[in-house]
């Protein structure tokens, strides 16, 4: 086409005119990095930080003393002198664990619960159906404290971990205190964690059973028409593409599990929320022990979601 | 699956369909289906949307559960027990419209996955083989890349490939051009009039006529759930027998 029929505004710079089925260079773009909007948004979040801070200040009329939790962190031993951890610690700890084995055993009833949902047969489904309607449908603090009376009650003896422990050598007893901490605590853990991965189990199975139907049926149809079983249907050929569709729910849920941790403190399994309550108490500082605790859990859930974002950016890069 | 008496093997046919039926709720999508298929023999299904070809063709390895009626494949008969599904599909290989190769694997594994786990090949020689047949197919060279890095010839190509990994005595092909743009079909049935000469027993759904005519040793159009006319490609195509074959390849041979 002649340039010179097009309307100018679509003209091309004269470079492009020289050889027309040559490809060029992408036209230079301009760069903002900050608009004018943007300095003007920023500049009002500014002031109404703030503003909301300065208020706080004036109105509140509350004398900040941050150095008072510093010994429920960290306390120094009368005998040894040494520096030994406190509540506060002690609480991030278990709280960990509990994010730990949370995830895990969260994410096999959730496994095990979405195929059922999945499943072509009737009796699955509706075990699975109604696992997550019985917990999906009640407030969480209700299923803890009906857990820990009506369910706990009869688990523990069945299990009889404590019996088991008190028989456990030297060896087996500083291995579960590693992995379960205080091991005459662990049946207490145990059930704080069953409670909480019960609980989020019923929305990992959701999240499971939407990444399975979300790998289309043709999937299915080219691994069985290639004669491999349905067991290797799933595990290699659905479970894969499922695990990535999933990964930014699954995010979402292991990091509400983590904050989610805190509700079995109503059940004195002494996480970190149950430990800040007791230093609360301690030292009077109700504010400082909050702002220190949440900061804490965004720290630990924020280090979460840059492990999901980074198992995301590894499944984009597999994929092309 | 007992061996059969080569005598009765090269005069059986190796896929028979007796009366058979089906039903999508109420509505009938195959009546009366009898159809034969000697063993390297070339068949060409072709026939309107919704005239029931890919169902037919799905049934034979049980993508589709027919009703009534009898499938027998290369001796075994195609029923519930899933022993013999499972004994069908390791003979029988297919070729979906949409590729369907699985995005997360690379070529390679594509090819090689299901010679693993439902052949129990080793490793090696699985890759091995996928290799041979992809050079068949004319793309070793993208072996190690995935899917989704391929134009959609290569990608049949591919899915191609990794059906013959399980060295199928048959090979169905459910409209394996009409995803593509029309640069890419060549490609395409290049490979697959290749396999036809090297003697495997193939059905294809598919609406490209010069290829049927290449190809086929049989043709058969289909309407309404209903095998109209089952005739070789000369007599099909000159004089085909029913009124509605005529005005069907009136409509895709006009243009």
């Amino acid at each position: 086409m002649n340039a010179s029929a097009l309307p100018s505004c679509m003209m091309l710079p004269s470079t492009a005119s020289a050889r027309p089925d040559a490809s060029r260079p992408p036209p230079s773009r301009r760069r903002r990095r900050l608009t004018r909007t943007d300095a003007v948004l920023a500049t009002m979040a500014l002031a109404l930080i703030t503003f909301v801070v300065w208020q706080t200040h004036t109105v509140l009329d509350y004398r900040w003393n941050w150095s008072s939790i510093w010994p429920f962190v960290l306390k120094t031993d009368p005998t040894t002198g040494r520096l030994e951890p406190n509540l506060i610690i002690t609480g991030l700890v278990t709280t960990l664990r509990l994010a730990v084995w949370g995830i895990l055993l969260s994410g096999a009833i959730g496994i095990a619960m979405g195929l059922a949902r999945t499943s072509k047969r009737l009796l699955p489904r509706l075990i699975g159906g109604s696992y997550v309607m019985l917990i999906r449908n009640i407030p969480p603090v209700v299923f803890v404290f009906i857990f820990f009376y009506f369910i706990a009650s009869q688990i523990t003896p069945a299990l009889g971990l404590a019996d088991r422990i008190r028989d456990a050598g030297p060896a087996a007893r500083w291995l579960l205190s590693v992995l379960f901490g205080d091991v005459r605590l662990i049946e207490n853990f145990v059930i704080g964690l069953l409670c909480l991965s019960f609980f989020t189990g019923a929305y990992v199975t959701e999240i499971v059973r939407a990444g399975i139907q979300s790998v289309s049926r043709q999937q299915i149809e080219a691994g069985e028409s290639l004669g491999l079983s349905k067991g290797d249907v799933m595990r290699f050929v659905i479970f894969p593409q499922a695990a990535r569709n999933v990964l930014p729910p699954m995010a979402g849920q292991f990091i509400q599990l983590i904050k989610d941790s805190s509700l079995v403190s109503l059940v004195s399994i002494q996480e970190l929320s149950f430990m800040a309550q007791d230093v609360q108490v301690s030292t009077q500082r109700v504010f400082e022990v909050l702002i220190f605790v949440a900061a804490i859990y965004f720290v630990i859930c924020f280090g979460l979601s840059r492990v999901f974002e980074w198992l995301e950016r590894r499944a984009a890069v597999a994929y092309r | 699956m007992s061996p059969q008496p080569t005598a009765s093997a090269t005069t059986q046919p190796i896929i028979e369909m007796c009366g058979v039926n089906k039903w999508f709720g109420q509505f009938q999508v195959l009546k009366d289906i009898d159809l034969d298929v000697s063993r390297g023999e070339r068949v060409v299904v072709c026939g309107p949307s919704g005239s029931g070809k890919s169902t037919l063709i799905r049934c034979l390895n049980r993508l589709e559960e027919h009703d009534e009626g009898r499938i027998v494949i290369d001796g075994t008969v195609l029923d519930d027990d899933t022993r013999h599904i499972a004994a069908v599909r390791r003979e029988v290989g297919m070729v979906f419209q949409q590729f369907n190769l699985f995005p997360h694997l690379t070529v390679l594994d594509n090819c090689v996955l299901a010679q693993v786990r439902a052949r129990k090949t080793p490793r090696a020689e699985a890759e091995q083989r996928a290799m041979s047949y992809l050079e068949r197919v004319r793309i070793p060279e993208q072996a190690g890349k995935f899917p989704g890095q391929l134009s959609g010839g290569q990608q049949q190509r591919v899915a191609i490939a990794r059906s013959l990994c399980m060295e199928p005595k048959i090979m169905l092909f459910d409209e394996p051009t009409s995803a593509l743009d029309p640069e890419m079909i060549k490609e395409v049935l290049d490979v697959m009039g290749d396999l036809a000469q090297s003697g495997m027993t193939m059905i294809c759904v598919t609406h490209e006529m010069g290829f049927a005519r290449k190809v086929a040793d049989t043709m058969v159009f289909m309407d309404g759930g209903r095998i109209i006319e089952s005739s070789p490609p000369a007599a099909f195509f000159s004089s085909p027998t029913s009124e509605r074959t005529r005005q069907f390849l009136n409509q895709i041979l006009s243009h």
